[in-house]
């Protein structure tokens, strides 16, 4: 089947394209881009039969979105998210490759568990899932999960995410051993005994609220120490959800000395909004790292438009709406941030921060270089991963109307001026209004 | 007139007039309390639940006695906070209690922004006992009531509070309260419970207590948790004592009118030497008698709230 | 004829008593209050918050001179004591009670600017009994504008003043910082 997306304007990265070009796909895969001027000597071929056309004009095409940032929850939390109802979600937001993190029950620190995980995905996915493989066994710390087995069987990285390796020997030889596999490190940045007990950002707003805070310094102290490991060992790191200015300046230094294989996400909570979000204990603005303050922001900012942070990744965390609610101590951290992802960053675009294609850089195309996938391109033979993208209109955050079973975002009524309308994935065409 | 929320969650929500009202109607009801026939039947027909999370004898006294003066029934309804992260949860605990109908909750909680929460839920009344480490509003009214009543004015006092302000709900309370009623603030402790940050609040720090409580007017000390001795914030209650407790010579270096005042219960020689507590200046049982009045007078404004 | 229509919303009013006209009744009711009890032995006088307060300490006065006695004056704030608390619009503002007197065995004379309903009378006699146990109470007041709903009657009327329900009688004092006057307005 030939599909042919017409007059958008077509941004990718990695051929330098941003025009107003027809899309062609066939049986799958990306045929080819044609640009205004190519596009009168093939006119005889239009309107063939079997041809679906699309027009995109005043629209925008982009790569399908590559996240390297999920909780899918499955197996075991099936009740916060599940790998049907996250990948639909994923979808929804332009996004066509999901990775997902190991923190499961049991934890994705074995071939089985990553086999089930695929091959879930394959009968109920709504896009390609890459599975992360815990880098310890049940993310403990202690002792190296199969790696090398887990990578044969479909993991395309490891991380303990939810928790970072306390333990720097540990931390030391993972990066070490993770060599042989040319595979990234993923690591969660935290000093578990300076965030102790925390709950939100270190600041006056937690002293008032009386929540306990969480100083930068938790999350800068273990990103200095991982790029020192960094250095010892020659591994490739990837510094997860950066959510302080510091750990920018921490990153930013240690690339221009050039010392490490270190690349770096932060997410669309860390340049959106700030500590103030928590009001009056909404559970929804609890995310580990917290939301910080708006001189972060700034910093997250400048890092994504200077090259300091590689990618926009989501850490989509689904939560049940009973955890939620109750004791804010109580609640657990996180943010479902599939089906907001693509809005939020589009407002980069429109403040400056990033163009088009920077955009789509850090959301397409770096990622999947990091993990060694060929997507994230609108490249001739590339999977028809595509979407298509409304940035003319107004559109209303509803968590009612997410595809995701987690409800809990904080920008929930916030009004975006950027959406997918159309996303093809796993050669489906997903259209919304 | 009249307060504007159906919910006394905090000091931050109040403006000055609210607080001026609460502690105008209080004056009323301490002449109540004067008297041989102590109630009166302005609330008959209510009810008031005390839910309290935290075990304190004091405060739900307090309360209780307050409703009751007040012609409401009482139910007293304790929840061991161990029970809390595996049992009920808050949200159905609350309902519950408002399907008893009860117009009037008293909720304590170990977790700050829980009075926030059942405001936000219920439609009866939510009164804030202490939520974790955010705010304890009825012993802060009830102590610039005692000092209204014992130095006629609370604008352009000097006072100082005394010991763990990061984690004392009382302390956040008083701070709002007298800074929203154009009293001078002094914050003095350990720089472990003093955060910096508070200096944002146009307060002043001090870690010299003798420097702290120069010319103060009120000396206003908290309790000290001896079980935090353990975790780092100060070596030993011995050195506490030797640092911020409160000695006559200490006292010396206020204003000679100058008030002592405590939330209870007290830690002798770990926060305050017996001679002060017992002292002239101290006015630690007036507060008591105080807090009494103050929750009365909160809990008749808040039922004339119409939503 | 539209030009004599009063327009809608606007209170119109009428002087029911004057100054003068105050003074002259206050006398007569504290000669009527003596005729009654005989005398000023064992008399005390509460005004209601707040208008009989001012009232209570004029009629005091009054029979301080007649009688040549002490008269033990007291304010009674019956906030607390009100009928319709849960239902008024908004919470009554509570004021001092400030009776520093012994009330057991005496004969209390309630002092109220208007009677209407009742219901105010009704409250202030729960208060006082909640103060002591008094021989007796009567109840005199400035002006009676009828509509009772409870059983009550004063004992000393300055005024009766036949209303209707929608009129409401505003007492004005001097103690208040206005012209000693009683007004009938209506919309
Ligand atoms: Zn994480």
């Amino acid at each position: 089947m030939k599909i042919v997306i017409k007059n958008g304007r077509v941004i990718d990265p990695s051929q330098g394209i941003d025009g107003v070009c027809d899309l062609v796909i066939e049986d799958g895969k990306i045929k080819e881009v044609k640009s205004e001027k190519s596009k009168g000597k093939s006119q005889g071929h239009e309107n063939s039969r079997g041809t679906k056309e699309i027009d995109a004009s005043g629209k925008l095409v982009f790569p399908g979105l590559v996240d390297l940032h999920v909780h899918l929850r499955e197996p075991g939390y099936e009740y916060k998210e599940t790998i049907r109802t996250g990948t639909a979600a994923a979808v929804k937001g332009g996004i066509t490759s999901v990775c997902c993190m190991p923190n499961t029950n049991p934890v994705n620190d074995n071939s089985s568990v990553t086999e089930f995980i695929l091959k879930k995905a394959a009968s109920e996915g709504a896009c390609r899932v890459f599975p992360i493989g815990a880098i310890t066994k049940g993310q403990k710390g202690e002792e190296l999960a199969e790696m090398s087995i887990m990578h044969e069987a479909g993991c395309i990285a490891f991380s303990d995410d939810g928790r970072p390796v306390v333990d720097s020997l540990m931390m030391r030889r993972a990066m070490e051993y993770s060599r042989i596999l040319k595979v990234p490190l993923i690591s969660h940045c935290e000093d578990l005994a300076l965030s102790a007990g925390g709950v939100m950002h270190e600041g006056l707003l937690s002293v008032t609220l009386g929540l306990k805070g969480i100083p930068s310094q938790a999350e800068e102290v273990m990103v200095a120490r991982d790029i020192a490991l960094a250095e010892l060992t020659g591994g490739r790191l990837h510094i997860a959800h950066v959510s302080t200015g510091g750990s920018v300046a921490l990153i930013r230094s240690a690339k221009k000395r050039g010392i490490a294989d270190i690349t770096a996400e932060t997410c669309p909570h860390y340049f959106s909004i700030t500590e103030e979000a928590v009001g009056n204990y909404d559970a929804n603005a609890k995310v580990n790292p917290p939301l910080r303050s708006r001189k972060d922001v700034e910093a997250i900012k400048r890092g994504l438009s200077d090259g300091t942070i590689d990618v926009i990744a989501t850490d989509h965390a689904p939560h049940h709406r009973d955890e939620k609610l109750g004791e804010f101590d109580f609640a657990p951290s996180g943010i479902s941030g599939l089906e907001t992802s693509l809005g939020l960053s589009m407002r980069l675009v429109d403040e400056g921060v990033l163009t088009y294609s920077g955009l789509v850089e850090k959301m397409a195309l770096r990622p999947s270089g990091i993990i060694g996938i060929d997507r994230g391109t609108l490249r001739p033979g590339a999977e028809a991963d595509v979407v298509v993208v409304d940035c003319a209109g107004e559109c209303k955050v509803d968590a009612g109307e997410f595809l995701s079973k987690g409800k809990n975002t904080p920008f929930d009524g916030w009004t975006l001026s950027a959406k997918a309308v159309l996303t093809i994935s796993l050669g489906r065409i997903h259209e919304w209004e | 007139m009249g307060l504007k929320s159906k919910d006394l969650v905090g000091i931050k929500a109040l403006d000055a007039a609210d607080i001026e009202q609460i502690l105008d109607t209080a004056a009323g009801f301490k002449d109540v309390l004067g008297r041989d026939i102590k109630k009166v039947p302005a609330l008959r027909g209510k009810t008031t639940v005390n839910l309290f999370y935290e075990p304190s004898t004091r405060t739900r006294t307090s309360f209780e006695l307050a409703a009751k003066r007040l012609s409401t029934d009482v139910i007293n309804f304790s929840v061991s906070t161990s029970s809390v992260v595996k049992g009920e949860s808050l949200r159905d605990t609350a309902l519950t209690i408002q399907a008893l109908g009860a117009d009037f909750i008293v909720v304590r909680h170990s977790c700050s922004g829980v009075a926030h929460f059942l405001a936000d839920n219920l439609a009866s009344s939510v009164l804030n006992a202490g939520d974790g480490t955010n705010e304890h509003p009825t012993q802060a009214l009830l102590d610039l009531f005692t000092i209204r009543e014992k130095k006629g004015v609370i604008r352009g006092l000097e006072v100082a509070i005394v010991g763990d302000i990061l984690h004392s709900r009382v302390a956040k309370s008083n701070i709002y309260a007298l800074k929203k009623m154009g009293a001078g603030v002094r914050l003095i402790g350990p720089p472990t419970l003093v955060p910096d940050v508070l200096k944002d609040l146009d307060v002043e720090i001090y870690s010299d207590m003798e420097k702290g409580l120069k010319d103060a007017d009120i000396v206003m000390m908290l309790r000290i948790q001896v079980e935090r001795q353990g975790k780092g914030f100060f070596p030993t209650t011995v050195e506490y004592f030797r640092n911020w407790g409160l000695t006559p010579e200490r006292l010396a270096r206020a204003k000679k009118s100058a008030l002592v005042m405590h939330p209870g219960p007290m830690n002798r020689g770990v926060e305050i030497a017996s001679d002060v507590a017992d002292g002239m200046r101290s006015v630690i049982l007036d507060q008591v008698t105080n807090g009494l009045a103050v929750r009365m007078a909160v809990l008749y404004l808040l039922a004339g709230v119409k939503e | 004829m539209a030009a004599f229509r009063i327009p809608k919303g606007i209170p119109v009013s009428k002087v029911l008593l004057n100054k003068e006209d105050i003074g002259r009744i206050i006398t007569r009711m504290a000669h009527e209050i003596i005729e009654k009890n005989k005398g000023v032995s064992s008399l005390c006088l509460i005004g209601i918050q707040r208008g009989g307060v001012h009232l209570a300490g004029r009629l005091a006065a009054r029979l301080e001179e007649i009688g040549r006695r002490n008269i033990p004056v007291g304010a009674l704030d019956i906030a607390l004591y009100r009928d319709d608390i849960t239902v008024r619009k908004e919470q009554p503002v509570v004021r001092r009670t400030e009776v520093a007197f012994e009330i057991n065995n005496e004969k209390v004379v309630l002092v109220d600017d208007v009677l209407f309903t009742g219901r105010s009378i009704r409250a202030a006699m729960d208060a006082v009994m909640d103060l002591g146990r008094p021989s007796a109470i009567q109840l005199a007041v400035l002006v009676d504008r009828g509509h009772r709903e409870l059983p009550i009657k004063a004992d000393f009327v300055g005024k009766n003043v036949p209303t209707s329900i929608d009129e409401t009688v505003k007492v004005e004092f001097e103690e208040d910082g206005l012209e000693d006057r009683v007004v009938l307005e209506w919309v």
